[in-house]
């Protein structure tokens, strides 16, 4: 009984989001897309969600990722940072992606 | 080892691979619970795979496409081999996950498996009173080192799983699981009511919820989910004796999953083996991308083709795949008609009953698993 209790992650724009250690975004070449592996579970994320964890580094914050990727999809920084934040919170309550 | 953990390595990324492989290392156990999945006749350790077999499965099951690699059993840590085990699943890339009643483990021999690259550990417990977990598990102290066991995989900051395996001899405590999973820190809490399959088949008497016991347990798991969102990942397995439709077994036959067994046979799920006339196929004698597409046992049961009433014309059956076809044959005596758990099947309400009626009644002792105990 080591631990104190965790409390939940709340993404934000200044947050660095990383992968946990023991979560794996891996090209899959038997089957030709990307995949997450996490514990009992496996993800297949969409190609913007491939886009936004490989620049998920825990020094990027997501302001920064929503900034380079606005420049590559060509939209909005607003709409990008908004869309992402949901996002990785989404990823976040899974345990996928830590902040 | 539990059923669940096969189970939950969903969502199949293509229908051609495998996503899942469970490896059944052996099936010694120093524990003896009355739920265990594993077959009666419990295949013993001179039959068991060498360690080139096992390495030369992994190497097999990446290339073939599988991601996900459980070590179950049995008690996986009673193979000296574990290390070379899992230094190979890093290798050749599988997410290395084991499954442990923990009580064999020490402090170093974690160390060790994680220096080795192992990436989860999922650890059960028979209940969170010492007392009664012990007396589950028939083994003596086995509660307290689970515990300690569970404090040195958080502390090595590798992910935890706990896997708390319901009935009605401890659904009263699902309330302090959930505590115990969240002070421990373990990001993933299993809440999985007994399958009934094995030796909890033989002793589902003394094991089966009611119907209300049941439903207050979902209910308790939907409060905790929202309340714990974002910190403890909570996933929740309903028994199908209580259920309206049956849950699509091992995501359907052939489908997603592989379990080879001590001895290096492979089947479609773990308990297959209750079966009559299917013929299962050795890693030992054909490559597993071989059986995997053309074993008799994996193509008597795969897709629809095999179905008969009510499930040939039934808008479901690509869903639940018809449930499983285990537990058709245990209850109907014909493994090709649909799962009893379902509504729509002949067999639905003499199912249900059979589980009011033994959870009414007063709970025989239980059969522990052991070997000896099979022959009885
Ligand atoms: S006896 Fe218990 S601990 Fe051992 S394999 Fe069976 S369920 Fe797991
Ligand atoms: S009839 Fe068969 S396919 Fe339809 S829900 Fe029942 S078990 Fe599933």
């Amino acid at each position: 009984m080591s631990e104190g209790r965790k409390v939940r992650a709340i993404v934000s724009a200044a947050s660095r989001p990383g992968l946990p250690r023991h979560v794996k975004l891996r090209h899959d070449a038997a089957r030709g897309s990307w995949t997450i592996l996490a514990p009992e579970r496996v993800f297949t994320p969409d190609a913007i969600a491939v886009a936004v964890l490989k620049l998920c580094d825990a020094t990027r914050t997501v302001e920064d990722i929503a900034q380079e990727l606005s420049g590559t999809y060509n939209a909005p920084p607003d709409r990008i940072r908004a869309d992402i934040t949901a996002m990785l919170q989404e990823l976040a309550d899974k345990g996928v992606v830590q902040v | 080892m539990s059923v669940e953990a096969a189970v939950s390595a969903q969502s199949a990324a293509c229908l051609k691979a495998p996503v899942g492989l469970l490896a059944e290392l052996t099936h010694r156990c120093p524990l003896q619970c009355p739920y265990c999945s594993n077959p009666l006749a419990l295949e013993g350790v001179a039959g068991e795979l060498s360690t080139e077999a096992w390495l030369d499965v992994l190497a097999q099951a990446a290339e073939l496409g599988v991601l996900q690699l459980h070590l179950s059993g049995g008690e996986p840590t009673v193979r000296r081999d574990l290390e070379d085990i899992v230094a190979q699943a890093a290798k050749v890339g599988l997410y290395s996950n084991l499954i442990t009643a923990a009580v064999l483990l020490t402090r170093e021999r974690l160390e060790r498996l994680a220096a080795h690259g192992l990436d989860h550990v999922q650890i059960s417990l028979q209940d969170t009173q010492a007392a009664n977990a012990d007396r589950i598990a028939h083994y003596q102290n086995g509660h307290a080192r689970k515990l300690e066991a569970a404090g040195w995989v958080r502390a090595l900051g590798l992910p935890l799983t706990l896997n708390a395996p319901i009935h009605r001899q401890n659904i009263s405590s699902l309330a302090q699981f959930i505590d115990l999973a969240e002070r421990l820190g373990a990001q993933r809490l299993e809440v999985a009511h007994v399958q009934y399959y094995g030796w909890a088949l033989r002793n589902r008497a003394a094991l089966m919820p009611t119907r209300e016991q049941v439903l207050r347990s979902a209910e308790l798991v939907a409060r905790a989910r929202a309340r714990l969102k974002g910190i403890l990942v909570i996933d929740f397995v309903v028994p199908d004796y209580y259920a309206r439709r049956p849950k699509p077994c091992m995501g359907g036959w052939g489908r997603g999953i592989i379990n080879i067994t001590p001895s290096g046979k492979v089947l479609p799920c773990h308990a297959a083996e209750t079966l009559p006339g299917l013929a299962f196929d050795n890693v030992r004698d054909r490559p597993l991308r071989d059986i995997w597409l053309g074993s008799q046992a994996f193509q008597k049961y795969r897709g629809t083709d095999w179905m008969r009433e009510p499930c040939r014309s039934c808008e479901f059956r690509e869903q639940d795949w018809g449930g499983c076809r285990c537990q058709a044959f245990a209850f109907t005596g014909a493994a090709d008609l649909a799962d009893p758990a379902c509504n729509k099947s002949s067999f639905h309400n003499a199912f249900a009953d059979v589980a009011r009626q033994e959870a009414a009644s007063e709970a025989p002792a239980f059969v522990f698993r052991s070997p000896r105990a099979a022959a009885r």
